[in-house]
């Protein structure tokens, strides 16, 4: 029997490493896919405590979670596409200015 | 050690690889592979867990069609490699720092005040479609349908911003 | 020795099992290629293959053969990691969905422990989810071949293969979501002990009279996933050069080759399984007479073989032909004589002859359709199959809710 407290060391630590990617990368899409690493990170946390309390809210959660977040991924691949469209660039540093 | 504890190890090794090579990778293609990775050892985590559905749906939902929409996107808009200027490079290791304090202090926080849990194994028979779909459909009925709202909302949403303009 | 043995038994057979069905799946492949080529050659008023060995038999191996030793170029700038994951991807998630199908009932009892017959233990609980999950990530393949190749034609060939897969895997989830409800289990066995409830009617238990819509919403959308004609645009010669797979040469193509057909045999199991009532015999449970039928076939198949192959035209034919019938004699002869293996073998004949007859309607479908432009593919796939899945599903529900609320008094 796995204890609980690895499943939340090891969701901390990729929680951690999708924050690091947040703010290290520059490219927009990888920025998106660190959240979408963060998220994941979090559903991992509400399965281990559903299994540890021996109750079902929290993978119901997580089937919430992950239909937000595809609304979420959607949503936000269209906005990339229209940047990526009127400024010709993916680098969040070229796209600072409200200025064209 | 037993066999649960050597597949816990082997998925949980397999995650952070992924995910540290979803920093390491400098073609967004490959980054999107390594998040594909570090999801399908969730999933295995999941099945590790007890809760067969939620991993089905994991690979359904998020490794196949979130991920490949991401795909998609680094196909179509012909993403390059990705150049480092000055300020990403400065920003490297304070940030690393600074976010490993953050881990830490989020992880250590909760490891402590609910170091007495152990897990049990009972969720395993509940956690068949049948005892989602009754909770999903009586405790959280009021969530479930306003998620079906707000993937239309995303659908028509998405749609409206990836059009062509028309002049 | 015998003790580490018996410590890991479950391990070691599941191995076992393991490397026999990869096996079979492979030559059942094979075979599979020979079969369409004889078969679309008939339709088309010429013979197919018929020199490489009897009737063509050997050409599978000469194929394979050619495969092994073709040249294998990597054309320049590709992407090489992707360039050499994407056909490895398609074929080790083509090999994977095999491990779910039960092929029988009963199982073995051999060396004191019962050995069921199909890789996954028969009380899955997510049996039908995990081979959707599976099929999800069989996108992957596609689209990476496509992009990774460093070609136009690939790429667009590619994309336009993995939106059609998207598409239509909307339409084949929903549709078996009717046979699910009716089942009341994701578990491949208990879907098919579901149809089993009235013994006595035979065929007519079976989920394809309910379920007719499901089952038409079903093959098509299964056939489009596939990438088979007449869904097959982005992979035709005449159209985009070879799409995804034109840079891919000899082992790499194979590969790709391997995992459709894969797929094909997959999507015919499923299909047997879950709306043709899978090892279930057509015929009532009374009849037990009907317990003959493997060696009733079997046996003048054989003897057919055996006349067949004495007056082959060539020396090599003359002497395998007749071995083979005798062989397959042999067999029929074998289940008359001992009825313990007669019953035991029920159960996967029938399913096997299920799955024959839909492999049998694939290639049929191949050697007489046009295929569909895109534009009318994808418009098929959205406006018209899932709108008919999801009448399935709400009309299949509301009779379900009525027999409980009227019919349970």
């Amino acid at each position: 029997m796995v204890p609980t407290n690895y499943y939340i060391i090891l969701s901390g630590i990729l929680f951690g490493i999708g924050v690091f990617a947040f703010v290290f990368k520059r490219n927009i899409i990888t920025i998106f896919m660190s959240i979408e690493l963060m998220l994941n990170a979090v559903n991992l946390a509400f399965v281990a405590f559903s299994q540890a309390w021996g109750k079902l809210d929290g993978q119901v959660f997580v089937l919430f979670v992950i239909v937000v977040a595809a609304a979420e991924a959607a949503v936000g691949l269209g906005i990339i596409i229209l940047i990526a469209r009127n400024r010709q660039t993916l680098n969040v540093e070229r796209v600072d200015l409200m200025k064209l | 050690m037993t066999a649960s504890l050597v597949v816990f190890f082997a998925l949980a090794g397999l995650a952070v690889i992924g995910a540290v090579s979803l920093i390491l990778q400098k073609h967004p293609i490959h980054s999107a592979l390594s998040l594909i990775v570090v999801m399908v050892a969730l999933a295995g985590l999941y099945l590790l867990l007890g809760a067969e559905f939620v991993a089905a749906v994991q690979i359904i939902v998020y490794g196949g069609a979130i991920m490949v929409l991401f795909v998609f996107v680094i196909m179509l808009l012909n993403a390059g490699v990705e150049e480092h200027t000055n300020i990403s490079k400065l920003a490297g290791p304070p940030g690393l720092l600074l976010v490993v304090a953050l881990a830490g202090f989020i992880t250590a926080t909760i490891v402590r005040t609910t170091s007495g849990v152990q897990g049990s194994s009972q969720t395993g028979a509940m956690a068949s479609t049948s005892g989602i779909s009754n909770m999903l459909f009586r405790d959280f009925v009021y969530p479930f349908e306003l998620t079906s709202f707000l993937i239309l909302v995303a659908v028509m949403g998405a749609t409206v911003l990836a059009q062509r303009e028309k002049h | 020795m015998s003790a580490i043995l018996s410590a890991n038994a479950e391990l070691i057979i599941t191995i076992v099992k393991i490397v026999l069905l990869l096996f079979i799946v492979l030559t059942v492949n094979a075979y599979l290629t020979w079969f369409e080529r004889k078969l679309v050659a008939h339709i088309q008023s010429r013979w197919g293959p018929h020199r490489v060995g009897p009737h063509g038999l050997l050409q599978p191996l000469a194929d394979g053969l050619k495969f092994l030793f073709k040249e294998d170029p990597t054309p320049a700038g590709v992407d090489k990691f992707v360039y050499f994951l994407a056909p490895l991807l398609a074929l080790a998630l083509a090999l994977t969905s095999i491990a779910i199908i039960p092929f029988g009932p009963d199982p073995l009892r051999l060396f004191g422990r019962d050995i069921y017959l199909g890789i996954a233990p028969p009380d899955l609980n997510i049996g039908i989810l995990a081979l959707f999950a599976i099929t999800a990530l069989g996108v992957y393949g596609v689209a990476l071949a496509g992009w990774s190749s460093n070609n136009k034609y690939s790429l667009l060939g590619g994309l336009r293969s993995s939106a059609q897969m998207i598409s239509y895997e909307l339409a084949l989830t929903m549709s078996v979501v009717g046979v699910l409800l009716m089942a009341g289990s994701f578990n491949l066995t208990k879907i098919i002990e579901a149809q089993a409830r009235h013994p006595e009617w035979g065929i007519f238990g079976w989920n394809i009279w309910p379920q007719i819509l499901g089952f038409i919403c079903f093959f098509i959308a299964a056939i489009a996933e596939t990438n088979r004609v007449p869904f097959d645009l982005p992979e035709a010669e005449s159209e985009l050069v070879a799409g995804f797979h034109t840079e891919y040469a000899s082992f790499k193509f194979a590969m790709f080759f391997i995992a459709e057909y894969t797929s094909m045999i997959t999507i015919s199991c499923l299909c047997s399984i879950m709306f043709f009532g899978g090892w279930l015999s057509p015929f009532p449970a009374s009849w037990t007479w009907t317990h003959y039928l493997p060696s009733l076939i079997l046996l003048p198949f054989g003897l057919w073989v055996i006349w067949d192959g004495i007056r082959y035209e060539t020396v090599f034919g003359r002497v395998i032909l007749p071995v083979v019938g005798t062989g397959i004699t042999a067999l029929g002869a074998a289940f008359v004589l001992y009825p313990g293996v007669n019953e035991f073998i029920q159960g996967p004949f029938w399913l096997l002859s299920k799955i024959f007859v839909f492999l049998f309607i694939y290639v049929w479908m191949r050697g007489t359709l046009p295929r569909f432009r895109y534009d009318q593919l994808m418009a098929f796939g959205w406006k018209l199959l899932l709108p008919i899945s999801i009448v399935n599903v709400m009309v299949t529900s509301f009779v379900i809710l009525a027999k409980m609320q009227w019919g349970g008094k």
